[in-house]
């Protein structure tokens, strides 16, 4: 990368997923963001029991996004050559696993909201 | 557990918010050099890669200059892909994009081949008798490929008997996936050529070589096939720690090497490609040519590469270098014509010892950009282009090793300790698969 600016990044990912869906994904994460922050300042509480569900879904977001991002490069884990290839390997899956626990929790709490009385002590 | 819960503060929402605020502010803030003005009349000839993303960044640095860019050819293809389509990876249609699409507003877009270039008189003229005068002009109409060169072969066998020929575009590089799927699937004896000019992306006869093993060492299986690589050159890439990995490689792949082989006739009924070899002779050690047959199933054809016409008929090529090939003369550091100042040449025509590549063209751009800035507003330019190419070597569906390097062989890596140059990686083929078309159509833009 010769000027590797933000500008440049961004007109790189514009360019990986084309314009239209790559903000409607920043679109989305940013309002599942806003979703979560939400839920999160509206109960002044985080549940652990959403948030027990929220963890158990962690290791298949970590799975679906590595096979999602093997999927569409065709490539598999025998592609896996150095070092750098798990950091990013084990990258995708954080990414997947978190976006799923965020996800998972926010939608548990606008779904169906724990009455006040069992929540938090 | 109705009694465990994590309490949050307002006061780090608050916190984390405005950090996604910040974020969002400082994309819009990417700084701009003023615009200059000027009456400069300026002609491009060549909409490709080189030509479109230095039109891209002209018209963002001078108002009022007058740009001309001339381009015969409607499509944009987006060349780098083309490895990938000619091993069934990608459609062609992956690699193809209108001109016009990338071409900004504000100039003056002719759709014809430039037909003569007059650098005294400092005037273009087209094929349809049009005549343009420039202050300054941009030699970037890319090269052509001389089929004609290698007797028996024709760009219409491409696909038939077993032949293969990758440069030729979209659809002559799906046409080769045809001809090399049948090979990885039956197996029998795949032979990959190369010319011993000057081409475009001295790795691809590589990527081909590679991508072709590997996908037929899943389908026919290891022992149905033999794969033979012969090129005029005594090693395997102009690098020579990359030539010395490559042979290291073909070694432990089982592709078998034929150096110093030209391939100058085919016999596409017999299935049987001629070699002129040279090779020093045992006694007097002067050059001996001699001619070698070698049989073959598959057959990759990548024929003689050279300047356009145009640019051969017009003085403006190499009298000491390259002459059978006719590429620019000019300062391999700036670009810049060595006998006329206010010419420049970028991508593949430019007669510089490396760099066939967009990569090249990536980091030529903005050198001749600035030099033709500089020229308009009465100063010198100060921006060097070293020699930088880059060049994703795939080694399999699925690795590939991400190699710079520069005019003196050096490698120059762009994420040094993290990405290593010679290592098979698969980072480096997500780079070549997903992020370097993005990286190459922001540079079209004149982003990257």
């Amino acid at each position: 990368m010769q000027e590797l600016t933000l500008e440049t990044m961004l007109a790189v990912f514009e360019e990986i997923f084309g314009r239209g869906l790559f903000w409607t994904m920043v679109l989305a994460a940013t309002g599942i963001t806003a979703a979560y922050i939400y839920v999160l300042i509206r109960d002044r509480s985080m549940s652990m029991r959403k948030f027990l569900l929220a963890q158990l879904s962690m290791p298949l977001g970590a799975i679906a996004a590595v096979l999602f991002v093997q999927s569409v490069t065709d490539s598999g884990f025998r592609d896996v050559g150095g070092p750098i290839d798990l950091i990013v390997l084990l990258g995708v899956a954080v990414v997947g696993a978190v976006g799923i626990a965020v996800l998972v929790y926010t939608l548990q709490s606008l779904i169906r909201r724990t009455p006040q009385s069992t929540a938090g002590s | 557990m109705t009694g465990s819960s994590m309490s949050f503060s307002r006061r780090m929402f608050l916190a984390l918010a405005a950090g996604g605020g910040l974020t969002a502010t400082l994309s819009g803030t990417a700084a701009k050099a003023s615009r200059i003005k000027t009456a400069a009349r300026i002609v491009i000839i060549g909409a490709g890669a080189a030509g479109t993303a230095l039109v891209n960044r002209l018209v963002d640095r001078l108002e009022g200059a007058r740009i001309t860019v001339l381009d015969a050819r409607r499509e944009h293809l987006y060349q780098p892909g083309l490895s990938l389509v000619a091993a069934g990876l990608k459609p062609a249609s992956y690699t193809v994009s209108q001109t016009t699409d990338w071409l900004p507003g504000g100039i003056n877009y002719i759709n014809e081949v430039a037909a003569g270039i007059d650098p005294v008189a400092r005037t273009v003229s087209t094929a349809s008798g049009k005549t343009i005068g420039y202050d300054f002009l941009v030699l970037a109409p890319g090269l052509v490929l001389d089929h004609d060169a290698i007797e028996g072969f024709s760009p219409d066998l491409v696909g038939t008997n077993g032949i293969g020929a990758l440069y030729g575009g979209p659809d002559y590089a799906a046409r080769t996936w045809e001809a090399a799927r049948k090979f990885t699937q039956e197996g029998g004896v795949a032979l990959m050529t190369r010319p011993s000019t000057e081409m475009k992306c001295a790795g691809a006869p590589l990527k081909h070589t590679f991508l072709v093993e590997d996908i037929a060492s899943r389908t026919a299986g290891t022992g149905k096939y033999e794969i033979h690589y012969a090129a005029p050159q005594a090693s395997l890439f102009g690098v020579p720690i990359v030539a010395e990995k490559v042979r290291m490689l073909f070694s432990e792949r089982g592709i078998a090497t034929h150096m110093r082989h030209e391939l100058v006739s085919i016999d596409p009924g017999r299935k049987l490609a001629r070699f002129a070899q040279t090779r020093p002779d045992a006694n007097t050690s002067a050059e001996v040519t001699s001619m070698v047959e070698l049989p073959y199933d598959y057959l990759h054809v990548i024929p003689p590469q050279r300047a356009p016409e145009v640019i051969r008929q017009s003085g403006l090529s190499w009298s000491d270098k390259w002459t059978d090939q006719g590429w620019v003369e000019c300062d391999p550091s700036t670009m810049r014509h060595l006998r006329y100042p206010e010419i420049f040449a970028l991508g593949d025509v430019a007669g510089v010892p490396k760099g066939k590549t967009a990569a090249s063209v990536k980091w030529q751009v903005p050198v001749v950009e600035d030099h033709l800035i500089a020229a308009i507003d009465g100063r010198e330019g100060t921006a060097i282009y070293n020699g930088y190419t880059s060049c994703p070597l795939i080694t399999r569906v699925g690795r590939a090793m991400l190699i710079e390097f520069d005019y003196q062989n050096n490698l120059v890596p762009s994420f040094p300790g993290v990405i290593a140059p010679l290592e098979e990686l698969w980072i480096s083929w997500l780079m070549k698969e997903v992020a370097l078309k993005a990286t190459y159509n922001a540079m079209l833009r004149g982003k990257a």
